[in-house]
C-alpha cells in the first residue's frame, strides 16, 4: 500500500505500483479536475504540485508518491474557498474557451510564481510548456502577470 | 449545399423553421414559472404539452427571482453557453448576475412520420450557433417579460401599457409600485399566451448583449469542479480502452489475450469489426477491445496484447505518393466545376499569365479532451453521455450499433473540451455503445492520445494549381484554381463522385464575380485515409492559396499587394453566395478589414532585411476577417513573430470578450498549423502519434504583441467560431516572403526556412 497527501488529506492506493498518479487522482479518488492529455508529459493537462512543485501527474507512477503531500487543483483554494490569486486572475481575464487544459496552465502558474514572483515575458516563454489548443496564450500571458500583481499585492 | 454541420448525416435531421411556432408557458411543481419549447410537430401527434412544460428551451423563474436558462447546444469552447443565455437575459430584463445556465440533454421525439427535436437544431458546427438563435432567444426573453408585465397588470388592476420592467421586477410608475418577478410566476404560469410577439427591445437600450460578459463556466473551470465527458462516473462503471488496426481499413487476423487477460483488472477482451473498405464509417477501425476495472488497467491489458493484423487493401497507402498523383493529376483535365465567362480565351489572350503551385496537408484534430464516451445499454433502452458536436449524431450512431429505437436512446451532453470538427464524427460513441452491449456493463471508453492522432477524421490535403491572366494595365482579368485532393465527402453515404469537390471548393468564394473569367476545376485523389471536418473546412486551404498567390500575382506583376487586393474586392456591395455563410457576401466588408490591418501594422514603412510583414483577409461561414503579421528571419532561418494585428467583423459582436477570444484563438490555430502540423502516411499506417511529432504551439511561438479589433459593421451578428482561423497563415507566409524574399508554397512551414537560408 501506497500512502500519501492530497489536498491535505491522508489518501492511500493498493494496486498496480506503475499506475500514474494522474490515474489514481481521477478514477480511484474521484478527484476529476486534473485532466489526461497527452499520457506522455507533453501537454500538462494533468499537472498537481507534489510537495509544492509543479509536476505531470500522467508520467509520475504512484510508487514515487509514497510519503508525499499532492496538491491539486482542487486544493488550490485556501480552506475558506477564497480562490488562489492565480484562479483569481484567471477568472478576471476570463482565460478559459473549452478550459480542458486550465487546470493545468493554473497549476503551472502557482509554481512558476513561487519561483519567479515577477515573471517576464521571456521566462514565461521558458517555464510554461503547457499546450492550449484553443490557443489562449494571449490571455494565459496577461493572467500571468495579473495573478504576479495579485500575490504582491496579498503579501 | 454544404451545411453548417458539414457532416452530411447530420443535415436532414435539422429542423430550424417551426420551432419558432410555439412557446408554452406553464408552472413547475414547485411554482416556478416555466416557459418550454415544446416539440416541433408535437401538437400533430396529440402530445402531452404538460409533460413539456419543465423541459424545452426554457426559462425557469423561481420565487427568489434566481434564473435558470436553459442551453440547448453543446459547449465546445466557442461560448455559446454564455451568449445565447445573454440573449434571453436581455428581452427578459433580469440582471445577469442572477441567472445560471442548464444543459439540455438531446431532445428527440418520435413523431408520425420520423423524429422532430424538442430544443430545435442542436449540432456545433459552422459558426451558425448565434445566427441561428439570434431572432428566436430574444423573442423568447420577451415572451417572458411580456407575460409578466400582463400579471402585474392584472394584479395592480391597469392596463399593461402602465406596466414596465427594471431589472427582476415589474414597475407600475403612476401608482408607484413594483412587484418582484418571483412574486408573479404562479400567476404568469396560468396566463395564455398572446398571439402576436411581443416587440424586442431597441438595441441602444441593451445592458447585457453587447457587453464583455465572462464564460458562465469559469468559476467552475478554474477550481477543477466543470465536468467533461472524460469525468463521467456512474454506477458500477467499467473502462474499456481499444487497440484499433495501425492499418488502414486494416482487420484482426488472429488475437493473443492470454497476457492482457492476466493484467489485475482486466475483465474482458474481444473483437471489434470495422466497416468494410470504401463504406461509410459507423466506427473509424477494426480492433480488440479491453475492459477493465480501471483506466490504468485497461491501457495496461492493451499493451499485453498481441494481434496480428491483416493489413488490408490500403496497405501500401502513403503520403509521398500521393503527392506525385496529385502533381500528375493536374497535368491532365479535371472536372470543370464552375465556369464564367470565356476562360480558356480570356487567359491565352492575358497580357501576362502568373502560375503557381501550393500543397496543404493532411492534419488531425487533436483537441485536448481524447475521445471518450459513456454508454451503459440495458434491455431495450441506452444511456450515453458524450462529450459531442452532435447530439443527435450520438443518437443514430447508438441506434446503429444496438438496433434500439432512438427515442429509447438518452444522450446526455457533458462540457466538451475542443471541438474543431473532430466531434461532428461519433465514432466513439459508435464503439462505447458496442462495447457496452456486448458486455452488459455501463462502459466508460478512453481513447488515449496515441488512439487520435492515429485515428481521426483529418483535415483534407490539397495540391492547388493557380493561374491569374492580366491585362496589360494589371488588372486581373481570368482566374482558375485547379485543385487535386483527398475530399472530405469521401465514403460519405448517398455522396455521388461528381460532388466530391463541392467540400473542397466554395463556388462562391473570392474572387469569384470579381474577376469576369473564372474556373474551378477538380481532381478526386482517393487515399485511404479518413476525413472530415476541420474547423472552417476547406477555407483554411483555399484563404491560404489565394492570399498567397495574390501576393505573387502583384510582386510579379510590380503591383501593390494591397492595392491590387483592394482593387479586385471593391467596394461595398452584397453579392450572390449560395455556400454555407450567405446568401450574400459584401467584399467591401473585406477591403475595410485589410486595410485597416494594413495601416494598423504600418505595411509600408520601409524595414530591414530579415524584417518583414504580410497581410491577408477572407469570408468564413457569414463573417470577415483580416490579418497582418509582422517577422523576422534570422540568417539561419529562425524566425519569430514579432507582431499581429488581428480584426473581425462579425457584424454585431453580442459578447465583445467571446468574440476577442475566439479571434485569438483562431488565428493561433491558424498559426500552430502552419509552422508545424502534417499528418503523413507510409506503408498504410499513419505516422504521428503523440504531441512529441504533432506539435501543437506553445505559449512561446506567440508574441507579446498581439492587438485584436473588432470592427462592428452592423445590428446582426454572425458566428466567430472559425472565422479567425484562415487568414492567419497566409498572412504569416506574405510576411515572411516581405523578410526574405523566400516563398513558401507548401505547408507546413517546419524546417523549410532552415533549409532555404542555408543553401
Amino acid at each position: 500500500m501506497i500512502s500519501f497527501e492530497v489536498n491535505s488529506k491522508a489518501a492511500s492506493f493498493e494496486g498496480d505500483a506503475d499506475t500514474p498518479l494522474l490515474w489514481v487522482l481521477r478514477d480511484h479518488l474521484q478527484l476529476i479536475g486534473s485532466k489526461f492529455g497527452c499520457g506522455i508529459g507533453q501537454c500538462g493537462a494533468c499537472t498537481v504540485h507534489v510537495d509544492g512543485e509543479a509536476q505531470r501527474s500522467c508520467i509520475t507512477p504512484i510508487a514515487a508518491i509514497e510519503g508525499r503531500s499532492i496538491t491539486t487543483i482542487e486544493g488550490l483554494a485556501n480552506a475558506d474557498g477564497e480562490l488562489h490569486p492565480v484562479q483569481q486572475a484567471w477568472v478576471e481575464i476570463d482565460v478559459p474557451q473549452c478550459g480542458y487544459c486550465q487546470a493545468g496552465q493554473i497549476m503551472a502558474t502557482a509554481d512558476l510564481l513561487n519561483k519567479y514572483p515577477k515573471p517576464t515575458d521571456q521566462i514565461i516563454d521558458e517555464k510554461m510548456t503547457n499546450i492550449c489548443r484553443c490557443g489562449t496564450y494571449v490571455r494565459i500571458r496577461k493572467a500571468i502577470h495579473r495573478a504576479a500583481e495579485l500575490v504582491e499585492a496579498g503579501e | 449545399m454544404i451545411m453548417p454541420a458539414d457532416n452530411g448525416q447530420l443535415n436532414s435531421e435539422y429542423i430550424n423553421e417551426g420551432r419558432r411556432q410555439f412557446i408554452v408557458c406553464g408552472a413547475t411543481i414547485s411554482g416556478s414559472l416555466v416557459l418550454g419549447l415544446p416539440s416541433i410537430g408535437l401538437s400533430d401527434v396529440g402530445g402531452d404539452m404538460d409533460g413539456q412544460r419543465q423541459i424545452g428551451f426554457f426559462i425557469e423563474i423561481a420565487a427568489d427571482g434566481s434564473v435558470i436558462i436553459g442551453s440547448n447546444q453543446p459547449e465546445i469552447g466557442q461560448g455559446v453557453r454564455t451568449a445565447l443565455p445573454m440573449l434571453v437575459a436581455e428581452e427578459l430584463d433580469v440582471e445577469w448576475s442572477k441567472v445560471s445556465v442548464r444543459q439540455m440533454p438531446l431532445g428527440i421525439v418520435k413523431t408520425e412520420d420520423g423524429y422532430a427535436w424538442k430544443y430545435g437544431s442542436q449540432g456545433v458546427g459552422g459558426s451558425d450557433g448565434l445566427t441561428g438563435n439570434w431572432d428566436f432567444m430574444r423573442e423568447v426573453g420577451a415572451t417572458a417579460r411580456q407575460q409578466l408585465i400582463r400579471a402585474a397588470a392584472a394584479r395592480l388592476n391597469v392596463p399593461e401599457a402602465s406596466c414596465s420592467t427594471k431589472p427582476g421586477y415589474v414597475v407600475c410608475e403612476s401608482l408607484g409600485e413594483e412587484i418582484s418577478y418571483g412574486e408573479l410566476v404562479e400567476e404568469a404560469a396560468r396566463l395564455d399566451l398572446p398571439a402576436e410577439s411581443p416587440p424586442l427591445k431597441d438595441m441602444k437600450n441593451y445592458r447585457i448583449v453587447g457587453k464583455a460578459q465572462n464564460a458562465v463556466d469559469v468559476v467552475d473551470i478554474v477550481t477543477g469542479r466543470a465536468r467533461y465527458g472524460v469525468d463521467t462516473q456512474e454506477a458500477n462503471m467499467r473502462y474499456a480502452v481499444i487497440a484499433r488496426s495501425p492499418y488502414l481499413n486494416g482487420r484482426v487476423r488472429s488475437i493473443d489475450d492470454a497476457e492482457a487477460r492476466n493484467v489485475e483488472g482486466v475483465l474482458d477482451v474481444f473483437q471489434l469489426d470495422g466497416p468494410e473498405p470504401g463504406e461509410p464509417y459507423l466506427i473509424l477501425a477494426s480492433g480488440v477491445a479491453v475492459v477493465a476495472t480501471s483506466t490504468w488497467a485497461a491501457i495496461k491489458g492493451r499493451e499485453a496484447l498481441k494481434i496480428e493484423w491483416d493489413r488490408g487493401p490500403n496497405a501500401t497507402d502513403n503520403t509521398d505518393e500521393f503527392w506525385l498523383q496529385n502533381e500528375n493529376m493536374l497535368k491532365s483535365e479535371g472536372q470543370v466545376v464552375v465556369e464564367d465567362g470565356e476562360f480558356e480565351q480570356a487567359l491565352s489572350s492575358a497580357d501576362k499569365v502568373v502560375t503557381r503551385q501550393y500543397r496543404v496537408p493532411f492534419v488531425s484534430h487533436q483537441p485536448l479532451e481524447p475521445q471518450n464516451c459513456y454508454v451503459h445499454v440495458q434491455g431495450d433502452s441506452c444511456h450515453v453521455i458524450a462529450p459531442t458536436q452532435s447530439p443527435s449524431g450520438s443518437s443514430r450512431a447508438a441506434a446503429a450499433v444496438t438496433g434500439l429505437a432512438r427515442e429509447n436512446i438518452r444522450v446526455d451532453i457533458t462540457r466538451v473540451g475542443g471541438g474543431f470538427g473532430r466531434r461532428l464524427s461519433n465514432d466513439y460513441v459508435a464503439e462505447a455503445a458496442m462495447i457496452s452491449q456486448k458486455t452488459g456493463w455501463p462502459i466508460k471508453l478512453q481513447w488515449t492520445r496515441e488512439d487520435d492522432v492515429k485515428n481521426d477524421f483529418y483535415r483534407p490535403a490539397g495540391l492547388h494549381e493557380m493561374s491569374a491572366g492580366l491585362d496589360a494595365d494589371g488588372k486581373v482579368v481570368a482566374w482558375t484554381q485547379r485543385l487535386a485532393s483527398a475530399s472530405k465527402y469521401f465514403r460519405r453515404p448517398n455522396m455521388p463522385d461528381e460532388n466530391l469537390w463541392q467540400a473542397e471548393l466554395y463556388s462562391d468564394d473570392f474572387p469569384r464575380r470579381m474577376v469576369e473569367n473564372f474556373r474551378l476545376e477538380y481532381f478526386h485523389n482517393p487515399i485511404g485515409l479518413p476525413r472530415g471536418s476541420w474547423r472552417a473546412p476547406a477555407h483554411t486551404a483555399n484563404a491560404f492559396v489565394i492570399q498567397s498567390f495574390l501576393d505573387e500575382v502583384a510582386i510579379e506583376t510590380g503591383q501593390d499587394p494591397l492595392q491590387l487586393r483592394l482593387d479586385l474586392l471593391g467596394e461595398e456591395r452584397e453579392l450572390e453566395y449560395s455556400n454555407h455563410g450567405g446568401p450574400t457576401f459584401n467584399p467591401g466588408r473585406l477591403a475595410r478589414l485589410i486595410k485597416f490591418v494594413a495601416d494598423r501594422i504600418g505595411y509600408d514603412v520601409g524595414r530591414p532585411d530579415g524584417r518583414g510583414v504580410g497581410f491577408a483577409t477572407h469570408f468564413t461561414f457569414g463573417g470577415y476577417a483580416a490579418h497582418a503579421f509582422e517577422v523576422t528571419v534570422s540568417s539561419q532561418g529562425d524566425l519569430t513573430i514579432e507582431r499581429i494585428v488581428a480584426a473581425i467583423d462579425c457584424g454585431f459582436a453580442v459578447n465583445p470578450q467571446a468574440v476577442e477570444a475566439q479571434l485569438q484563438g483562431g488565428t493561433i490555430d491558424g498559426i500552430s498549423t502552419a509552422l508545424g502540423l502534417e499528418i503523413t502516411v507510409k506503408d498504410g499506417q499513419v505516422q504521428q502519434s503523440n504531441f512529441h511529432d504533432y506539435p501543437l504551439l506553445r505559449i512561446a511561438a506567440v508574441p507579446s504583441l498581439f492587438e485584436t479589433h473588432i470592427l462592428p459593421y452592423d445590428e446582426t451578428p454572425t458566428g466567430v467560431g472559425e472565422i479567425g482561423i484562415p487568414s492567419s497563415a497566409p498572412a504569416l507566409t506574405n510576411a515572411i516572403h516581405a523578410a526574405t524574399g523566400i516563398r513558401l508554397r507548401r505547408l507546413p512551414i517546419g524546417d523549410q526556412l532552415k533549409m532555404a537560408m542555408s543553401a
